[in-house]
């Protein structure tokens, strides 16, 4: 067995017919970890001891993984990247890490964000750049930066991470591993330090379809204590994985993937999204190309900024160093405040909290952050619209390879902007949506993304199980060449 | 003389078991920061989980007070900055409050009034501060405690109407139970918002706010200093400036700060907790658990010709007012009724220190009483002294009546054998009556009173004693 390449699954039957050892792999795990972390950066921190203590032995126990630093974890550091908390023990467990313990699964350590969880390029964080284990030149992409590096390297078989317009999927892609958010409220999100309450998701890294099945199984169900949380579907995500997906029915946004121009990774991209598409046809599904008006499509990532800030910036009024936090000091509590919240924040979060802020004021509220709401509203019913004729929608994950160090990533060009932000549509909804790896371009991997109707959890694994046997793409870990 | 015009904002703690979005206690104590949860702090991370019972206080207590209610329940997040404020925001209600253009009518030194609410909310309250010299010490106990705020429009014109308004609207949270509204406590605070205008104005004149007022005493006197105050600046043609003052011990106001701008609060609706519809059912539900309220029994009271003090005496109290309406379903005698109820039991019950609900004569056995001195079968003195004895003994005043073979003697036949009686034994009373000296009958009347263990009518006793001396002449 090879501990980097191996999924849960493996590793569930290495430790069952004793080959190892539960400590034996977070002993691994941390090597991997503290080896990896000069190049690569991905934990904030790594934990020292082996801890294992199920409440029932299960399919989790003693699988190593690793948890983005935005999960309250009692007792162990979680600084959500910021410097405003970069001394923050939290005295409560989230609902997820709980049930992870429970479940007997091994915390390794805790992973780099963007600051926040706002970025997508895993270069914000307090701790510094998380780069991509397979060329160590690039971004793997954020905010789930660490953890989804952190499995690409091979280091653990999965990690979670929280995903708002893409924080999951986006980083699996450039990763080549699985990325996978369920419909909202099926993982509770008590303890996930919020970002945009509405679009947060908990969302989870792996390196096979079969594996998200699994954690997301041990994840899943109602909580008292989140009351957007989803009551238990009941179902056995795994049992479900194997069927054929032949007379299944899919789309693709014609917008998104229609360019006058192209560069060569863009085209290389799509034409192997053309080649999967076919792949798809030939196991009896169909590929419909589905024309959305543009000007919804352009409204996207507009819509999701303002949402977004608009709720970061109340979500994060609790930085103030007065209960918690990083106090910095003054003689009155607004200096307090201020000055905490000057020095705890980077020039980029305290942008998103003026826009947040500004969109929020009275005289601007309807104009921009209420018709926000009204575009996520209407693109979320041309969805449902669409779910009535389709399973789901398959589009790439993005519309090329992870950047590298210092390209202007964030400047995004007018082409690009449909085509790198449609999967925030899957937050809009809550619908359930899973990014996998699909192929090679350049020597970096990409990945396809999927996005079915919310509550359709259980088809939609289907659905990426069946694609993933397709291309094979199972256990890849950074350095495996499939071009 | 100016036209003073109030308006006030209520803040009233909601009676439940736990905060308004956590599971830490929603119970009074003097030691800091025990009754503390996560989402009390606003440690990062945390969710709101509302809290039902606080829900239905509040709906049920904008029905009393007559509002249109909502068809769905939504949250709102408040958002600034103040260190008793730990999230950041206040979870409150902006899109759709519980109760909206409501009505309260209740009497002012016995003249009705009506008082228009304008909006009846529910939010959370704050931590609370103590400041030192050089430090300050927050205390989250009441982080997150249930609150209802209701807003008045202005409509009220004296601070006599201001405390009758408090007043009626505590005995109305009494009366559903939905807060124990203890101002010393601070379960019940107000702010009260106060201009003057010339009789002959339009518009309202500058409007003061004073800000948590508990006791509404202190309601009372800060209105009518303020009304002395901004007279007198108004009398010297001068402007009363906006701005928010608080009340000391000494009954004056000061001034804490000028209004700038109002703050934006920058309102959205909280993400975290989804709107929850409102059933039909579920408002039939919660309206009909409304009891009768005050000042209806005051009126019902008033039209059976109970004097105004009595009426509200017995309307005060749901127990009481229930207690005496279950005796006059009982007996036919409301001025016995009223009387056996204002003098006996509440008296007893001042003694006693008791509730209403824990006295052992229940609403039936002092009916029977009652019912017993009215069809003259046991006299109102020995009546009294028999329910004093059943409290104390624990038993049912009948059975005392019927162990002690008490009877009222109103026979006519039977009480004149027991007066001539008397009157032989009397020889010298006689004389005196005989002499003129009439008073001396109340006399032979007492003796008749111990002669029959004062089961003798003392009415028909007076009257065959009367009949028996001027037979003499």
């Amino acid at each position: 067995m090879e501990y980097k390449k191996s999924t849960i699954e493996n590793l569930r039957e290495a430790l069952d017919n004793n080959e190892v050892t539960g400590e034996e792999l977070f002993n691994e795990a941390k090597k991997l970890a503290e080896e990896s972390q000069k190049d690569i950066n991905a934990f904030v921190t790594i934990l020292d001891k082996y801890k294992s203590r199920p409440k029932k032995k299960g399919i989790l126990t003693d699988i190593p993984y690793s948890l983005k630093d935005n999960f309250s974890t009692t007792g162990i550091l979680t600084t959500a990247s910021s410097n405003i908390l970069k001394n923050y023990v939290p005295v409560y467990d989230a609902t997820v890490y709980k049930k992870l313990k429970d479940a007997g699964a091994v915390l390794v350590g805790k992973t780099v964000l963007d600051e926040l969880a706002m970025g997508g390029t895993g270069t914000t964080g307090h701790t510094g750049v998380v780069l991509n284990p397979w060329d160590k030149t690039r971004l793997i992409g954020g905010s789930s930066a660490g953890s989804c590096a952190s499995v690409a390297a091979g280091i653990v078989p999965f990690s979670i991470g929280s995903d708002t317009g893409d924080s999951v999927r986006k980083p699996a892609s450039y990763g080549g591993v699985v990325g996978f958010k369920p419909t909202y409220g099926r993982i509770s999100r008590y303890g996930l330090f919020a970002f945009a309450s509405s679009l947060d998701h908990v969302a989870l890294l792996t390196r096979s379809v079969k594996d998200a099945a699994i954690v997301t199984n041990v994840l899943k169900g109602e909580d008292p204590l989140d009351m957007t949380s989803l009551k238990d579907d009941g179902l056995d995500y795994t049992l479900n994985l194997d069927k054929s997906i032949k007379g299944k029915k899919f789309f693709y946004i014609k917008e998104a993937c229609t360019f006058d121009k192209k560069s060569d990774i863009l085209e290389s991209t799509l034409n192997e999204f053309n080649k999967l598409l076919d792949k798809i046809r030939s196991l009896g599904a169909t590929v419909d190309e589905v024309s959305i008006d543009k000007d919804l499509l352009n409204a996207i990532y507009p819509s999701y900024m303002v949402i977004s800030c608009a709720e970061a910036t109340s979500n994060n009024s609790n930085l103030t160093g007065i209960p918690f936090g990083n106090r910095i000091d003054g003689s009155t509590y607004e200096e307090i405040m201020f000055n905490t919240r000057t020095e705890g924040f980077s020039e980029l979060i305290k942008r998103r909290f003026v826009i947040g802020s500004y969109v929020l004021q009275k005289e601007n509220q309807d104009k921009l952050f209420l018709n926000a709401c009204r575009v996520r509203r209407m693109i979320v019913d041309k969805m449902h619209e669409l779910f009535k004729t389709y399973d789901a929608l398959i589009m790439p994950a993005s519309g090329g390879i992870a950047p590298k160090l210092g390209e202007a990533s964030d400047v995004l060009s007018d082409e690009y902007l449909i085509l790198e932000n449609h999967m925030a549509i899957g937050n809009f909804g809550g619908f359930p949506s899973i990014t996998l790896p699909y192929g090679f371009v350049n020597s970096m991997p990409i990945g396809v993304n999927i996005t079915s109707n919310i509550l359709k959890d259980s088809e939609l694994l289907n659905i990426a199980k069946q694609i993933e046997d397709l291309l094979g793409y199972i256990g890849q870990v950074a350095g495996d060449k499939n071009v | 003389m100016y036209k003073v015009v109030i308006g006030l904002e209520v803040h009233c703690e909601v009676l439940t078991n736990t905060k308004n979005f956590s599971s830490a206690k929603n119970t009074y104590t003097n030691i800091p920061n025990i009754n503390v949860m996560p989402v009390d702090l606003g440690l990062p991370g945390i969710l709101p989980v509302v809290n039902e019972e606080a829900c239905r206080k509040a709906l049920k207590t904008a029905m009393a007070l007559n509002c249109e209610t909502p068809d769905e329940i939504i949250f709102d997040r408040k958002n600034y900055y103040y260190p008793d404020l730990p999230k950041g925001y206040q979870i409150t209600q902006v899109t759709k409050p519980f109760g909206r253009n409501g009505h309260v009518t209740f009497l002012v030194n016995g003249k009705e009034k009506t008082v228009d609410i304008h909006q009846l909310h529910l939010e959370e309250d704050t931590a609370s501060l103590e400041h030192y010299s050089n430090y300050s010490l927050i205390d989250y106990n009441r982080s997150g405690i249930p609150l209802m705020e209701i807003v008045t429009e202005p409509c009220i014109y004296s601070a006599d109407e201001a405390v009758a308004f408090l007043e009626t609207l505590r005995n109305i949270f009494l009366y559903l139970g939905v807060s124990e509204a203890k101002s010393d406590k601070g379960q019940m605070r107000c702010d009260v918002n106060i201009s003057l205008m010339k009789d002959t104005d339009k518009v309202l004149g500058t409007k003061v706010e004073m800000k948590n007022i508990n006791a509404f005493n202190s309601v009372k006197e800060a209105i009518n200093y303020e009304i002395k105050r901004q007279s007198e600046i108004l009398d010297k043609g001068e402007k009363v400036i906006q701005e928010t003052r608080r009340i000391d011990e000494d009954g004056k106001t000061y001034s804490m700060r000028e209004k700038v701008d109002a703050v934006d609060y920058k309102y959205f609706v909280e993400p975290n907790l989804a709107p929850v519809k409102i059933t039909k059912e579920y408002k039939d539900t919660v309206r009909k658990e409304i009891p009768e309220l005050e000042y209806s029994r005051i009126k019902r009271y008033l039209e059976l010709n109970i004097n105004l003090e009595d009426a509200l005496t017995l309307a005060k109290d749901k127990d009481i007012s229930n207690y005496f309406d279950e005796v006059i379903k009982n007996t036919k005698d409301i001025n016995l009724a009223v009387n056996y109820l204002t003098i006996v039991i509440l008296g007893s019950l001042n003694k006693l220190n008791i509730n209403i609900n824990d006295l052992f004569i229940t609403p039936t056995m002092l009916a029977n009483v009652i019912n017993l001195v009215k069809e003259n079968e046991v006299s109102n003195q020995l009546a009294k002294n028999i329910i004093y004895e059943a409290m104390e003994k624990n038993i049912d005043p009948l059975e005392i009546i019927k162990s002690k073979n008490i009877k009222q003697i109103s026979d006519e036949g039977e009480l004149r054998n027991i007066v001539k009686k008397i009157i032989d034994e009397s020889p010298e009373q006689v004389k005196e009556y005989l002499n003129g000296k009439e008073m001396v009958a109340n006399f032979l009347v007492g003796k008749v009173m111990s002669a029959t263990n004062k089961q003798a009518n003392p009415a028909a006793s007076l009257k065959l004693i009367k009949e028996e001396l001027e037979r003499m002449r």
